[in-house]
Order: C-alpha cells, then structure tokens, then sequence
C-alpha cells in the first residue's frame, strides 16, 4: 500500500504504515463509541429516575406509549453471550500465535471457530431483540440501549466480515509466519470489538 | 526459429478525464479539492450576498423568513464543512508530501477515497433545496429542538455532514501516517516545517473529534426517522445533550478551521522577509497547545445553558488565548528587522495578521462569562465568527493560493491584479464586518430575517451589505488574474521566491514522482541553509 520510495523494510516490533493507519482508524472508533457513551451518561445523570419509569408513566398517559412496555432487560442470555464473545476474543489470539508459529491449520481453525463465535453473539442479540419488552421510542433510556448495542452489534458484524475475508485468504494460503499482517489487523479490531461489549454489558446490565 | 517484433512502447495513456477520476496522485488529488472546495466558496458566497441583500435595509421583504433561515443555515453549513475544512486538505495534500520529501501519501489510494466522498456530500447537502420542507434550516449548529422537527433537507443535511466525517477522519489518518512515516532522511520531526506542524495537530483534532460529531450526528438521525428520544424532554431526553455532545466537537473544529491557515501564514511570514522563522520551537509546542487545549474548553460555547462548570471553562478559554498570543509573537518577531517585499501573498499574510487580532481579541472579550450572556446570539457572535473564518482562514487561503501558485500550476499571478484583489477584499471585509460589532453590542439578534430600524440599525447593516458586494466584486479582479494566467506558458523557476522549505527544491509544477534527489536537510528550512550556506540545525 506504501507508495514507492518509503516502503521501508518491517523491522521486527516496529508497526507498518498500514498498521499504524488502522490502530489510528481505531482510535477514531474509540472517540465514536466515546460520543454515544457520554451521550448515555449525560442524560441518565439529567434523569430523576433511571431506567426513567417516571417519563414513561407520563408517556403512557400521554398515549405515547403503550401500556405493554415494561423498561427491563433480560440478563442471563446478554451474560451467556458476554462469554461467548469473549472466548472468540481468545480464540482469535490462539489464531494469531499459531500463524506467528507458521501453523496455517492452526490459523484457518482459530478464524472458524472465532467466526462462528461470533455469529452465535449476533444471533444471540438478535433474539434478545425480539424478546424485549420495549422499543426504540420507549424514553432516552430505551433509545440509548437500541443505539449502543445496535452500533455495537452492527461492529461486531463487520468484523466478521473482515474474519470471513481472512479465513478465505487463509484457505488460499496466503498467510505465512512473516507475512500475516491482515490477521493481525483483524484480531486488533476484534479486540477492540470485545472491550467496547464489556464496557457495554457493565455500563447496561450490571450498573443498569 | 520465429522472431516477434513487438511495437514500441508507448507511454501509459489516458483520457484526461479518466486520469483525474482514477488518480490517486496526493498532487491532482490536492488540486481536486482545491478546485471543488473554492467552488463551494462561490456558491457560500452567493448564498451569504443573498442574506445581506435581505439585510440591507429594514423590514425587508426580499427573502421569506423560511427562506432566510434555509439560506443562512447552507451559507454557514457550505462555508465551514464544504469550503475551510476541505481545503485545507487539498492545501494539505499537495503541500505536506512535498515539503517532507515525499514521493506520495502513505495510502494514496485511502486518499482518494477522502477526496471522493466530498463532492457527493456537497450534493446531498444543497439537494435539500429541492426536497419538500426546503434545506435544512436550524442552523449549522442544527439545535434541536428545529433540528427534530423539520422537513426531510435536514435528514440530507445530516448525511452529508456525516460522509464529510468519514472522509477528514480517515483523510486525518492517512496524514499522520505520511508525516511519522515517509519523511525524507535527514528531516526529523522538529525539522518539518511548520505547516506540515498545523496540519499534523488538525489531523489528530480531526481523528479524535469528528467521530463524536458522526455519533450526535446518529442520534439526531435516530430522533429523527427512528422515533428516538435522545433529545426530546417528553421521553426523558434533553436538547442539552446535543450541545454537549456536539460543541465537543465544534470547539476542536474551530482550530481544524484555523490551524492550517496559521501554518501557511508561518510559511509566508519568513520568505518575505527573508528571515527564518522567529521562534520555531515555540511556535510547535504552541500549537500542540491550541490541540489540547481545544478539547478542553468546549462548553464556554454553552455557558447560556447554566449546564456547566463556568469559571473552570473561563480560565479554560482564557489559556487557549496564551498559545495565541505565543504566535502572534513569533510572527512578529520574524518581521522585525526583515527585509521585507510586499509581494501578493505577503499581503494577504499581513491582513490575517491584522484581522486576526482582531478576531482573537474580541473572542477572548466574550469568554468572559458576563459578557457572553450579554453578547450570545447578537451580531458580535457573527462579527467574531467572521473576523476569524474570513479574516483569519480565507485570507491565509489566499495567501496560500497566491504562494503556491507557481509551484502547483508553473505560472506566477499577476502582482497588480493581486494587489488590486487584495485591497478590495481588505476594505469590503472591513466594511462588511466591523459594523457587525456595534450592531451586536447594540443587542441585535443574529439569525433574524428582519428587524426594525431601531437606533440606526438600518445605516450599519447597509454599510454591510455594501462591503459584502465589495468583497463579491473583489472577486473579479482574481478569476481574471488566474484565467489569464492559464493563458500564458509554464514558464516558472524551481524557487521564484527564495523560499525555505522542500517543495521549492523541486520542479513547477512536479513531476509524478515528486523528486529526483532531496538535499541534505539539516533543518526545517533546507532551501534556506543551501542558499545561506549555514546549517543552523536542531
Ligand atoms: C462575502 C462574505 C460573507 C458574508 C457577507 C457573510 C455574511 C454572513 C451573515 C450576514 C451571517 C449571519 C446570518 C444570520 O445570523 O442571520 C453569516 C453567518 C455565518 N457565516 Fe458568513 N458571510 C461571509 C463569508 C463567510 C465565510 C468565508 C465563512 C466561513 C469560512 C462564513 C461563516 C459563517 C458562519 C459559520 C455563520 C453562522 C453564524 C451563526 O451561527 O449564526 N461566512 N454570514
């Protein structure tokens, strides 16, 4: 990708052009997930109540809305998935190292497996979403949780994209112990997927 | 044995249009945005002598209130994110790889890419005027609670402001990268000239602020078409939130505007008078502080809305001033005792000098708190706004294009012509917009279509509108200029300025390839050294 004249050799430990581009990408990421996160923040602080069953007492009265929806989540399912997401974080890991190693077997099993992890996460939020018993319109509180986990879920969705990119490359044997810097960008995204669901599942489910 | 006699090579050729689509060359690319960033300046501008045609005199008829409202938002809206922010990355583009001594961007191609997603949003966003409901009207700080209710153009104005996020984030990427990256041996960090300086701290405002605009930006999308309640006080939510969540953004953006500028004045201010730079040191650090103290002070911009802690933010503003200062220091220590040329981009580089402490005073005047609550929303904010925007950036753009010229388009602007520009545009600004102060002072309103002739309100605002078309006609002198010069051959030296810095090393314009040698850089200001015989290094 380096234009001619500066495509200077990877030193070992020192990060490539493209690498420094894609943590800095990242970074700009954190910053989005940083403005949906404060914007969370600032109205539960505004809030009397939180979750704001107060607001949605005047919203039912108003006909706004409907007397069905209750502000609560479901937990143990959001938990399961928490670990599953997780694991696929480490899995993800194991890939890398086994590709370090030069074990493309190892490579193309670690990127499965953290796909199909994954997945399962995204089906698992998907279901969550059908079970709620409230919806987007339903008080600030309602609209944060949709957004959050919406952009989150949405994150998580094209990095398992990325993964599908780098299982298919990796069948075609493209990667060796040297050259693998795409896995590695994956796995950085991956991870960076991960925190932002941890800090989503404390801030959502257990501060509440 | 069969021999195959192949054809002679030709070299690789295009149609001229399917080269400037497809080039990833940071040179076209700069030229591109160049050329679509200034076209939104017309269009901005025509849409600003619209306003003070409505202005000029009392109770005016000439435009609809809705109309006002659509016109000032996408004046405002053109002029900040379709005109100052881009340019500046097409000034960027073709500068910062040559003063560096670099063949291209780091990803020519990501590059590219930036450019593409502007002219679309400049599309997008001016398409508005052809839906029901007219532009978007709220503003170009789209408040809500407007900024919920109106008609489908503020939907349009959302998604453009959104894919110009994408394009300066990933552009503010692919910058910092260049400069850690692909400097020229030799050239360290502290030996980059300081306009690469400006725009690596722009960059990494960019980077880290205009993803918090894309997120509001989704909210107020999702308040919109998704039944959210983000900022509606009947689901709980809070207009506040925007303004937080938004001037966190804005305040940044406020230097992405300026910094570059500045830069391209530090470039001019030395060459002209043939000194180096006076203090270059400080001038960096300066700037790293206008980048950090620039997140810090986002809500002086709410002190009206009681949701802040007001004397930190005060103090906080009031420090952003101390950097200020440092430079206007510098750039006065590098005139002093120069010898200096009053040459077309020298000019303009003095009437931003003089504009902008202008502009900095009076800023530093409305951080204090009681002076706000007085001056918010009147015609001072406006004067300010535009003793800086225009003053400080559009002034440092044309010192810019005057100074570049010859190196990106090989032929030198005629100094009469220039001049002539100048003054015009120095007078009509001065006319347009220091009435704007006393207009303020005085507690007219801004973002009102009409007013009454109270306390001579009408004389001031008529002496506006007639310096605005000065400003309007000023243009006149400088579309001459630039066609004539087209019209000549190519016909200028590596360096017709004596200048400082790489990009003067090189041929005008270019070649592709940038350079076939680069000197032995000894500090930021190689051409200097060559010339003097005297590596001053660092
Ligand atoms: C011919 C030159 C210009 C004229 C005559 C002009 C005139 C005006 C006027 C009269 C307003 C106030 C509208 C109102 O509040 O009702 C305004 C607003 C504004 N202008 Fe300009 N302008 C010019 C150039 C520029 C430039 C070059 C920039 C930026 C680079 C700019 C940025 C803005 C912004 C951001 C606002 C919105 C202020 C607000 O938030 O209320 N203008 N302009």
């Amino acid at each position: 990708m380096a234009a001619h004249g500066a495509v200077a050799e990877q030193h070992k430990g020192e990060l490539s052009n493209g690498m420094l581009g894609f943590i800095l990408f990242i970074a700009s990421e954190v910053m989005f997930f940083g403005g949906l996160f404060s914007a969370y923040f600032i109205a539960r602080a505004d809030s009397a109540q939180w979750p704001p069953e107060d607001v949605l007492e005047q919203m039912k009265l108003a006909g706004t809305a409907a007397q069905s929806v209750k502000l609560e989540l479901e937990f143990v399912l959001p938990l399961i998935a928490t670990f599953i997401l997780v694991s696929s974080s480490v899995t993800m890991q194991w890939a890398v190292m086994q590709i370090q190693k030069g074990s493309r077997t190892g490579l193309i099993w670690g990127l499965f497996i953290s796909l199909v992890l994954g997945l399962t996460f995204l089906t698992m939020q998907m279901y969550d979403y059908t079970q709620l018993p409230f919806s987007s319109g339903d008080t600030v509180w309602a609209t944060s949780f949709y957004t959050l986990t919406g952009f989150h879920g949405a994150h998580v969705a094209g990095g398992a994209i990325f993964m599908l990119v780098c299982l298919v490359r990796a069948m075609n044997g493209q990667f060796s112990a040297a050259h693998h810097e795409a896995v590695e960008a994956c796995s950085f995204y991956w991870h960076f997927v991960d925190v932002v669901w941890i800090a989503l599942f404390t801030t959502l489910y257990v501060v509440g | 044995m069969a021999t195959i006699t192949l054809p002679k090579a030709k070299g690789y050729e295009r149609p001229l249009i399917l080269d400037w689509i497809t080039t990833v060359d940071h040179k076209k690319l700069g030229i591109l945005y160049l050329y679509v960033s200034l076209f939104f300046f017309a269009v901005g501008g025509i849409l600003a002598l619209l306003v003070r045609t409505q202005l000029a005199v009392a109770d005016n008829t000439f435009l609809s209130n809705q109309a006002y409202n659509q016109i000032f938002t996408m004046h405002a809206s053109a002029m900040l994110f379709l005109f100052i922010i881009p340019i500046w990355a097409g000034f960027g583009n073709y500068v910062v790889p040559l003063q560096i001594g670099a063949p291209d961007m780091a990803f020519p191609r990501i590059n590219a890419l930036s450019f593409w997603l502007f002219p679309p949003a400049g599309i997008v966003m001016f398409s508005g005027f052809l839906v029901s409901g007219g532009s978007a009207s709220a503003g170009w700080t789209a408040y809500s609670p407007l900024a919920r209710t109106l008609g489908t153009g503020m939907d349009l104005w959302i998604i453009a402001v959104a894919m110009l996020g994408v394009s300066s984030t990933i552009g503010a990427a692919n910058f910092l990268v260049t400069m850690f990256r692909m400097r020229a041996p030799g050239m360290t960090m502290f030996r980059m000239p300081i306009f690469c300086w400006t725009v690596l701290v722009t960059s990494v405002l960019q980077l880290l602020a205009t993803p918090v605009l894309a997120s509001a930006l989704v909210m107020l999308f999702i308040d919109r078409n998704f039944g959210g309640n983000f900022f509606d006080p009947n689901g709980g939510g809070n207009a506040v939130l925007w303004q937080n969540v938004f001037w966190f953004y804005s305040h940044p953006a406020v230097y992405i505007m300026i910094l570059p500028g500045m830069g391209i004045i530090s470039e001019i201010l030395p060459v002209f008078s043939r000194k180096p730079l006076f203090g270059y040191k400080a001038f960096v650090f300066a700037t790293m502080g206008i980048g950090g103290l620039g997140f810090s002070v986002w809500a002086h911009h709410m002190f009206t809305t009681g949701a802040v802690l007001k004397p930190w933010f005060g103090f906080m503003t009031f420090m952003i001033g101390v950097p200020t200062g440092v430079k206007i220091f510098n750039w006065l220590g590098t005139l002093w005792r120069g010898s200096i040329t009053f040459e077309t981009p020298m000019l303009f580089a003095l009437g931003f000098l003089s504009m902008f402490l202008i502009g900095g005073i009076n800023g530093t005047f409305s951080a204090a708190v009681p002076v706000d609550f007085a001056l918010h929303d009147t015609y001072f904010v406006v004067a300010h706004i535009h003793y800086v925007l225009f003053g400080g950036s559009v002034f440092a753009v044309f010192a810019g294009l005057y100074y570049w010229f010859p190196k990106i388009w090989g032929r030198r602007l005629n100094e009469k012509l220039g001049q002539f520009h100048f003054a015009l545009m120095f007078i009509g600004f001065n006319l347009a917009f220091f009435p704007m102060h006393l207009l303020g002072l005085d507690g007219m309103p801004r973002r009102i279509a009409t007013y009454n002739d109270y306390n001579n309100w009408e004389l001031l605002n008529f002496i506006s509108t007639l310096g605005a078309m000065l400003i309007g006609v000023g243009m006149i002198p400088f579309i001459v200029n630039v066609v004539q010069a087209f019209m000549r051959p190519k016909d200028q030296p590596n360096d017709p300025w004596g200048a400082n810095t790489l990009e003067w090393w090189t041929t005008s314009p270019p070649p592709v390839h940038n350079f076939d040698d680069t000197p032995e850089i000894h500090s930021e200001r190689p051409l200097f050294d060559l010339r003097q015989g005297s590596p001053g290094g660092h």
